[in-house]
C-alpha cells in the first residue's frame, strides 16, 4: 500500500477506535445495508501493555497493562477489515473492523468516509470543551506594584 | 510439613454469605452501580488501575464495588483478573509533551509557555467537609474559556535542557524489562524500578518519598512540572506494519528537579526524579519522582544509607499485593508449627529447671482444631514474584 494510503487508513482506524461507542453505533445504523461479511477473527479481548518513557522522552518503560478487543473481518467482495481498540467491547471492535473493510471498497468507500469525519468532529468536539473548560482554570498572575513610582 | 485439615467448607460458605450481605448494606437504600462508582469515585478507581496496572475503568469500578471500597482488595481483584487475559503486546511509548492537557502546573517557573493551568484540583480548598454534598445539592457547571489550552506545551525541563543545566534522560536500549513476565533481579534498570513504583503501593511510596525529604535521603526537589491528560495509546498490529490509535488513557506525569553537586566529569547541573501514573494520582506520581531519585544515589556518587535510597528494600517491599498476601498469611492454619513450638518452650524450661516435660497438646484442644480445608506449611517461605507465580 503506498505511504499517502496508508496515513488515510491510520487515519480512519484511529477515528474509529477513539469514537464513543454510542456514536460509532449510530453512524452504523445511519449507513445503507451493509454486505455480508465473514469474521476472520472474532472479537477478542487481551491486553496491551502500555509504555511510558523515563522522564517523558527518555528511553521505554513498562507503565502497565490495559484492555484492548480486536476484531478481523473480511468482506464478500475481497477487502479485510481490522479494529484494535480500547476496553472490553466486542461491538465496537466488530463494527470498527467492517467500516474498516468498507473504506478499501471504492464503491461504499464515500458514504463510510462521511461517518468517519462526522465521528472524527465529534471527538474533536468533546476534546475542545473539555480544553475549553481547563482554560479557565488557567492562572493569570498580576504584579502588585510596590513603591512611590 | 504439611497437614490438610478439613471441614470448615459449611463455615467458610456462611462465611461469604454474611460478608456479601453485609457489603450490600441496608436494602432500602439503592445498591451502587459500576457507573456511579467509576464518575463519582473516581479517584479510588484511578488508584485501582494504576496499582493493579490495568486501565479499565468499569472493570475498577467493579472491583471496588466487589471490595467494598477496600482499595488494596480491589487492586488483589484486579491483578487476578488480569492473568486470564492474553497479552497482545505492547503500546508505542505514550508521548506527554502531546498529552490533552487538563491540569499542568509548576512550582519552579511562574511564566511558562502555556501557563498555570490548575485543571480539576483539591488544593486550595479548605478542607471543610462541605454538607451541601449531603443534601444532593445542585452542582456548579464548571465554566469553559472560549479559548482551549494550547496543544502543545513545552515540558519545563526542556526549557532547563536548552541551557545545558540539567541531565539528558538516558534513551536507547532494547525492549524494555517487564517485571511482570520474569522475576525483579538486582540491580534493576531504571526500566524496572520505574514499572515497580508505578505499581507500587501508593502509601509506602508516599512515606519513603516524605523520608527522603525529612533528611532519610538527599533529593533537594522542586516539582518542576506536573501535567495531568489525556495521551493517545498508539499500537502496531502485527497485520498491518503501521501505528494505529486504539484509545486514550488519562495519565499524572511529575518531574522532580533536584540538586546535584557535579563531578571531575560532569559539571554541576539538575538530575531528575520522574513520576508516571494512570489516571488522576497526583500524590502518587509526585512520591514516586521522589523515590525514583532516592534510588539514583549510587548511579550519582551520592551515599546511599537510607532507606529510600536502598533498591533492594523498596523494590521488594513495595508491592500491596505481595505484601498483604504475605501478612495476611498469617491468619490461615498454622496448628502444626504452633504446636511444635510450644513443644520446643515446654522442653527448654523442662530442661532449665530440671523439671519433667509437661504433656503436650493438652489445651486447648487436642491436636489440630477444625478449619479451613487448606495445607500449611512449616516453616512459611517467601512468596514468588509475581513472574515466578504465572
Amino acid at each position: 500500500m503506498p505511504l499517502d494510503a496508508t496515513d488515510g487508513r491510520r487515519r480512519w482506524m484511529s477515528v474509529l477506535a477513539q469514537a464513543a461507542p454510542g456514536d460509532l453505533a449510530g453512524s452504523w445504523s445511519r449507513l445503507p445495508a451493509l454486505p455480508a461479511y465473514e469474521l476472520l477473527r472474532r472479537p477478542e479481548t487481551g491486553l496491551v501493555m502500555v509504555r511510558g518513557r523515563v522522564g517523558g522522552d527518555g528511553a521505554p518503560f513498562n507503565l502497565g497493562e490495559m484492555t484492548v478487543t480486536r476484531c478481523s473481518v473480511r468482506l464478500e467482495a475481497g477487502p479485510c477489515g481490522h479494529a484494535w481498540v480500547q476496553g472490553r467491547r466486542p461491538d465496537h471492535a466488530e463494527r470498527a473492523a467492517v467500516l474498516d473493510a468498507l473504506m478499501q471498497d471504492p464503491e461504499r468507500r464515500q458514504a463510510v468516509a462521511a461517518e468517519i469525519d462526522r465521528l472524527e468532529a465529534l471527538t474533536i468536539h468533546r476534546r475542545d470543551e473539555a480544553a475549553r473548560k481547563s482554560a479557565a482554570t488557567r492562572v493569570e498572575f498580576f504584579t502588585m506594584v510596590r513603591g512611590e513610582d | 510439613m504439611y497437614v490438610a485439615v478439613k471441614g470448615g467448607e459449611r463455615a467458610i460458605d456462611a462465611a461469604h454469605r454474611l460478608m456479601a450481605e453485609e457489603r450490600r448494606g441496608d436494602p432500602a437504600t439503592p445498591e451502587l452501580s459500576l457507573g456511579q462508582i467509576a464518575g463519582q469515585l473516581g479517584l479510588a478507581v484511578d488508584r485501582v488501575m494504576t496499582e493493579g496496572s490495568v486501565y479499565d475503568t468499569e472493570l475498577a469500578a467493579l472491583a471496588v464495588k466487589q471490595a467494598q471500597g477496600d482499595l488494596v482488595e480491589a487492586i488483589f481483584l484486579l491483578r487476578a483478573y488480569r492473568t486470564t487475559l492474553p497479552r497482545f503486546g505492547a503500546s508505542e511509548p505514550v508521548d506527554t509533551a502531546a498529552m490533552a492537557i487538563r491540569r499542568r502546573i509548576s512550582a519552579a517557573y511562574k511564566d511558562l509557555p502555556g501557563g498555570q493551568v490548575l485543571g480539576p484540583t483539591y488544593d486550595y480548598t479548605h478542607r471543610l467537609l462541605d454538607f451541601a454534598l449531603a443534601a444532593d445539592g445542585d452542582v456548579p457547571w464548571a465554566e469553559a474559556s472560549d479559548t482551549a489550552v494550547a496543544d502543545v506545551m513545552p515540558r519545563v525541563a526542556d526549557v532547563l535542557d536548552r541551557e545545558g543545566l540539567i541531565e539528558a534522560n538516558p534513551t536507547g536500549g532494547g525492549p524494555p524489562g517487564d517485571l511482570t513476565r520474569e522475576p525483579l533481579t538486582l540491580p534493576a534498570g531504571r526500566d524496572l524500578r520505574l514499572q515497580n513504583l508505578a505499581r507500587a503501593d501508593e502509601g509506602f511510596v508516599l512515606a519513603l518519598g516524605y523520608s527522603s525529604q525529612r533528611g532519610y535521603g538527599n533529593t533537594h526537589p522542586f516539582a518542576g512540572e506536573i501535567r495531568m491528560g489525556e495521551v493517545t495509546v498508539e499500537l502496531v498490529p502485527e497485520e498491518l506494519g503501521f501505528p494505529v490509535a486504539i484509545g486514550t488513557v488519562t495519565v499524572t506525569e511529575c518531574q522532580m528537579i533536584n540538586q546535584f553537586k557535579g563531578s571531575k566529569d560532569i559539571p554541576p547541573q539538575f538530575t531528575r526524579g520522574y513520576g508516571l501514573t494512570f489516571g488522576k494520582s497526583e500524590r502518587k506520581a509526585m512520591a514516586m519522582a521522589l523515590v525514583d531519585r532516592s534510588l539514583r544515589a549510587r548511579e550519582l556518587g551520592e551515599d546511599a544509607a537510607n532507606p529510600a535510597q536502598d533498591e533492594e528494600f523498596v523494590l521488594m517491599h513495595s508491592d500491596n499485593v505481595e505484601a498483604s498476601g504475605f501478612v495476611q498469611h498469617l491468619k490461615l492454619p498454622h496448628y502444626v508449627d504452633f504446636q511444635s513450638e510450644l513443644e520446643m518452650i515446654r522442653r527448654l524450661r523442662a530442661a532449665g529447671q530440671q523439671l519433667e516435660p509437661a504433656p503436650a497438646g493438652d489445651w486447648p484442644v487436642e491436636g489440630p482444631r477444625a478449619g479451613a480445608s487448606v495445607s500449611q506449611a512449616g516453616g512459611c517461605p517467601r512468596p514468588a514474584p509475581e513472574g515466578q507465580r504465572q
